[in-house]
């Protein structure tokens, strides 16, 4: 019995191949053996429940043994219609939503968002809004960097780096607590400026944390850049090559990690950052480990910025004057009538924006966040696209998995750094 | 971007009776779907204009009778440093253009997200597949006849 079931599995055919082994199994003939089980290709199911997925992200790997040989990204089990839900909420609704987008820095989405509506309404804020913006937009860079150099690590096998950064990373939720009242969803900025001025004692947490900041991400450095395993890992895996990563559309690091010195921050400034001295990190090779290079680098960039931030930052209004876009300050709106009907208003009809469009596009963390809107007069956006950089990022996936290992895509997932919130929208 | 480049880009599309417009300062190009590769081709491989990255490719529901939808194609030069805006207005009767995958590799999933909420066809697409919403979905959620709450019924539910 067992030879001539042997006999017909030795068909050239794989398909023929499969309904034979089909057959045995449903007749339940556990006599079937295989010749060479590594000869079968195999397809994996990665997610979207898995923890190295950073999310709910899906993958389908194709494999050779243990040799990548295809790998389909699923998306779309974070999509809540956020684009959907903009049109139906008024400018100043919207704010909470862009909190949920990239979770990691949800402060510097409400820049971002903001800004493009300021935009749309041509309304100029006030140079110590500008400057406390600059200032959430590098506190959120590190605080998403932290994230991603904590959990490529824990992807490899290092735990204690990413419990050192989640340390780190805690201290600037502090920081957030004193500055917004909020811990993670801060919803910081207003159109116009920002919800309130920021304290002394959050300007005081700022200058410690970027004090011992360097200190403590030297200690982490130290136990993971002389780990051979972390090396031996991340060298030239996951390569990307700069002619590809521009045909892509790749931004951020990614696309800094091939040798292309596309910053937002210094091709087109924004907010302040014409005033400031900084550097863009810049490597060549395009692996996993030169994209763990450039955050480390950039983290760097973000507390010098920081300290120029602090030492420049101006005396004078934090808002926009204009009442008929800002909203008034709450004690006021209880007691004034003037303040009262503003915000009536604003609340009731909107901003009511100039028909027509913007973009505006800012370097976030993972790359170039923007946000297109495009106004029919009304106090709702007619349609507003968030260009997220996750979404493009992960697109490189099946360029970077081929012909890698199996245990690697979990390093790599980690090196690209995706957030589904804002992949999927 | 200056007024020479915007005239360079003129003159080197004079072929393709494009209107030019603006988006907050960017400048914008109104083009028919018919020329799209072309257009894009000159604006790609061109050395003097070079625009090397497709960032993104936006659909946008006007809600008219007409040309109801447009695709409004990013595109970024890392020469220049600049970007500029291509808006594709489509019909509503049979929303399609060409996809521009044959020109850039990244325009893949944008394509596809473009399709599955707007339920515009690009041709020649190697895969337009649904992104976000399940493959037997049958509605295009961000056209602007489809209700904030969704349609009642239109994912089958267990039902017990």
């Amino acid at each position: 019995m067992h030879n001539t079931v042997f006999e017909k599995l030795k068909s050239d055919d794989p398909d023929i191949r499969k309904s034979k082994i089909l057959e045995a199994l449903e007749s339940e003939d556990l006599s079937v053996s295989f010749d060479d089980a590594l000869e079968n290709e195999m397809v994996l199911n990665m997610g979207p429940q898995h923890p190295a997925t950073h999310g709910v992200l899906r993958l389908l790997v194709s494999l050779d043994g243990e040799t990548i040989k295809k790998v389909v990204p699923d998306l779309g089990y974070l999509h809540r219609g956020y684009e959907k839900l903009a049109e139906a909420t008024s400018f100043h609704e919207y704010i909470p939503h862009t909190d949920r987008l990239d979770y990691l820095q949800p402060i510097a989405n409400n820049v971002a968002y903001t800004m493009a509506v300021e935009k749309l309404i041509k309304l100029e804020i006030p140079e110590r809004g500008k400057y406390i913006r600059t200032i959430c937009s590098e506190l959120g860079r590190i605080q998403s960097h932290l994230i991603a150099f904590g959990t490529m690590v824990m992807d490899i096998g290092a735990l204690t780096p990413f419990l050192w950064a989640m340390r780190e990373r805690e201290k600037i939720l502090d920081i957030y607590d004193i500055m917004t009242g909020v811990r993670f969803t801060t919803s910081y900025t207003r159109i116009g400026g920002v919800a309130q001025d920021i304290p002394d004692a959050a300007i005081a947490g700022i200058k410690k944390f970027i004090d011992e900041f360097p200190k403590y991400l030297r200690e982490m450095r130290d136990i993971v850049e002389r780990n051979k395993i972390f090396i031996v890992r991340t060298e030239g895996i996951g390569i990307i090559s700069k002619e590809d990563a521009i045909d892509y559309g790749i931004t951020g690091p990614i696309l800094r990690a091939t040798g292309v010195p596309r910053d937002l921050r210094k091709d087109e400034p924004y907010l302040i950052y014409d005033k400031l001295d900084f550097d863009i990190a810049v490597l060549e090779d395009g692996d996993s480990l030169s994209r763990y290079y450039i955050r480390i680098e950039e983290m760097i960039q973000s507390v010098r910025i920081l300290h120029q931030c602090l030492d420049k930052l101006p005396k004078g209004p934090y808002n926009s004057g204009n009442p008929k876009k800002v909203l008034p300050k709450k004690e006021r709106v209880y007691t004034k009538m003037e303040e009262l009907i503003h915000d009536f208003m604003l609340i009731n009809f909107g901003v009511n924006p100039p028909v027509g469009e913007s973009y505006s596009a800012v370097e976030s963390s993972k790359g170039e966040l923007g946000f297109y809107i495009k106004s029919d007069g009304r106090g709702n956006p007619f349609r507003l696209k968030i260009h997220s950089p996750s979404f493009c990022n992960l697109q490189i996936l099946p360029v970077l998995m081929k012909d890698c290992m199996i245990s690697d895509v979990v390093v790599i997932i980690g090196s690209v750094d995706p957030v589904m919130g804002e992949a999927d929208k | 971007m200056n007024q020479e480049r915007i005239d360079l880009i003129k003159l080197k599309l004079t072929d393709f009776n494009i209107v030019f417009t603006d988006i907050t300062g960017t400048p914008a190009i109104n083009a028919n779907p018919k020329y799209i590769i072309n257009i894009c081709k000159i604006l790609k491989t061109d050395p003097d204009i070079s625009f090397e990255m497709l960032l993104d490719e936006m659909g946008v529901d006007n809600f008219k009778k007409g040309i109801r939808f447009e695709v409004v194609c990013s595109l970024y030069s890392l020469k220049f440093k600049d970007r500029i805006f291509i808006k594709v207005l489509l019909d509503d009767k049979n929303p399609e253009m060409p996809s521009l995958t044959i020109l850039w590799k990244g325009a893949d999933w944008y394509e596809r997200e473009a399709y599955d909420m707007f339920g515009i066809k690009f041709t020649g697409h190697p895969d337009l597949r649904r992104i976000y919403m399940p493959e037997d979905y049958e509605h295009f959620p961000m056209r602007k006849d489809f209700p904030l709450l969704g349609i009642p019924d239109s994912i089958q539910l267990p039902n017990k």
